[in-house]
């Protein structure tokens, strides 16, 4: 991206580039960058289900209702895991 | 120069980008066609049959997803004031199912939403249908009751109408493009990540006794991520119109709590 840009620039400029830098660089800060946003939303994701779980063994027949609501709670706790995974690309290819 | 011979991810565009059939028309536009075609061809072939007699074929197939979408979506978020959406919903589902699952199908091995396009269009849609029935449902008093919900101090009121002016008008279908556009990317890489792996492994040129018989985890691990793709491409199609549901049935009956 515009940084490694900038970095790549000022390290052709001093005449020590190395072409394989930014994609260390690229590889290394992309993997991080995936691996930190997964941490969150798997607990989340974890909470929710665990705790529908427990809802529907509690109440059996409450289970339609408590599924779909868990479907919305894991669609708004993922959406953070997959803007993680968007930088990855971004970062990664870009 | 190991590193030619050994296991290469190919660049991004390699797995992405599809060579036009004819100008302006490749591979995610022909998916696409073929998925409308498809959802229209099969509710056609299913509207001739005899609705007295025992439904057979295709009007099963038919009317179960009809069924699941208004039990499944319909009646769990709009409730049965709601049942005229049911078409709607009916459609964005399929066309997003039927754009997700050529994801697994051989040949095609492309799900068309992995690219922002579908998606995007489809969100913004989404976006335009739910900002218009508040309009229709509340008149000109939907964006009072969109940036304030009932009962704000009116102390917070720049405050909490900054963040849920955000959060309605550009988060929503920022959220509903990513969801579905990352979801699907990263099952189609998966995949690729995959099959590269199994070839590597099988086309080894070195120490081919040990790799080869290897190659069989990664093997089992595809079969196994092609049936979760299966999965994913329902419960994303699942997920976005019950989305879809969820923010209209927010402004017809006023601002939620849920974004």
């Amino acid at each position: 991206m515009e940084a490694f840009s900038a970095l790549v620039a000022a390290e052709e400029a001093a005449g020590s580039f190395n072409p394989d830098a930014k994609n260390i660089a690229a590889a290394t800060n992309a993997g991080l960058a995936y691996g930190l946003a997964a941490i969150g939303p798997g607990i989340g994701i974890g909470y929710v289900v665990g705790k529908s779980i427990e809802a529907m063994a509690r109440q059996p027949e409450a289970a339609g209702m408590v599924r779909t609501t868990m479907f919305l709670g894991i669609a708004f706790t993922e959406a953070l895991a997959l803007i993680g995974f968007v930088v990855f690309v971004l970062v990664k290819f870009a | 120069m190991l590193a030619e011979r050994g296991l290469i991810f190919p660049p991004i565009n390699e797995i992405l980008r599809w060579q036009d059939i004819f100008p302006t028309f490749n591979k995610i536009a022909l998916i696409a066609v073929l998925a409308s075609l498809i959802g229209i061809g099969l509710f056609l072939l299913a509207a001739r049959a005899d609705a007295k007699k025992a439904p057979t074929g295709a009007r099963n197939l038919v009317e179960t997803t009809v069924e699941f979408i208004e039990e499944g979506i319909v009646m769990q978020t709009l409730g049965k004031s709601g049942l005229g959406w049911t078409p709607f919903l009916l459609s964005l589902f399929i066309f997003i199912f039927l754009c997700n699952i050529p994801g697994v199908i051989p040949f095609f091995q492309m799900p068309a939403t992995a690219r922002i396009a579908i998606p995007l269009s489809l969100a913004l849609l989404v976006w335009v249908v739910f900002i218009g029935t508040g309009i229709k449902h509340q008149g000109m008093g939907y964006f009072g009751s969109l940036l304030w919900p009932a009962g704000v101090p009116t102390g917070l009121k720049p405050l909490v109408g900054a963040i849920e002016f955000i959060s309605t008008i550009f988060v929503t279908p920022f959220s509903l493009t990513v969801r579905l556009m990352a979801n699907m990317l990263a099952g189609h890489s998966l995949l690729v990540t995959f099959g590269l792996l199994t070839q590597a492994l099988v086309m080894a040129e070195t120490k081919q006794a040990a790799l080869i018989p290897i190659a069989i985890l990664p093997f089992f691990m595809l079969i196994f991520l092609t049936a979760f793709e299966i999965l994913v491409a329902f419960l994303q199609a699942y997920i976005f119109t019950i989305l879809a549901a969820v923010y209209i049935n927010n402004s017809t009956i006023g601002h939620g709590d849920e974004h």
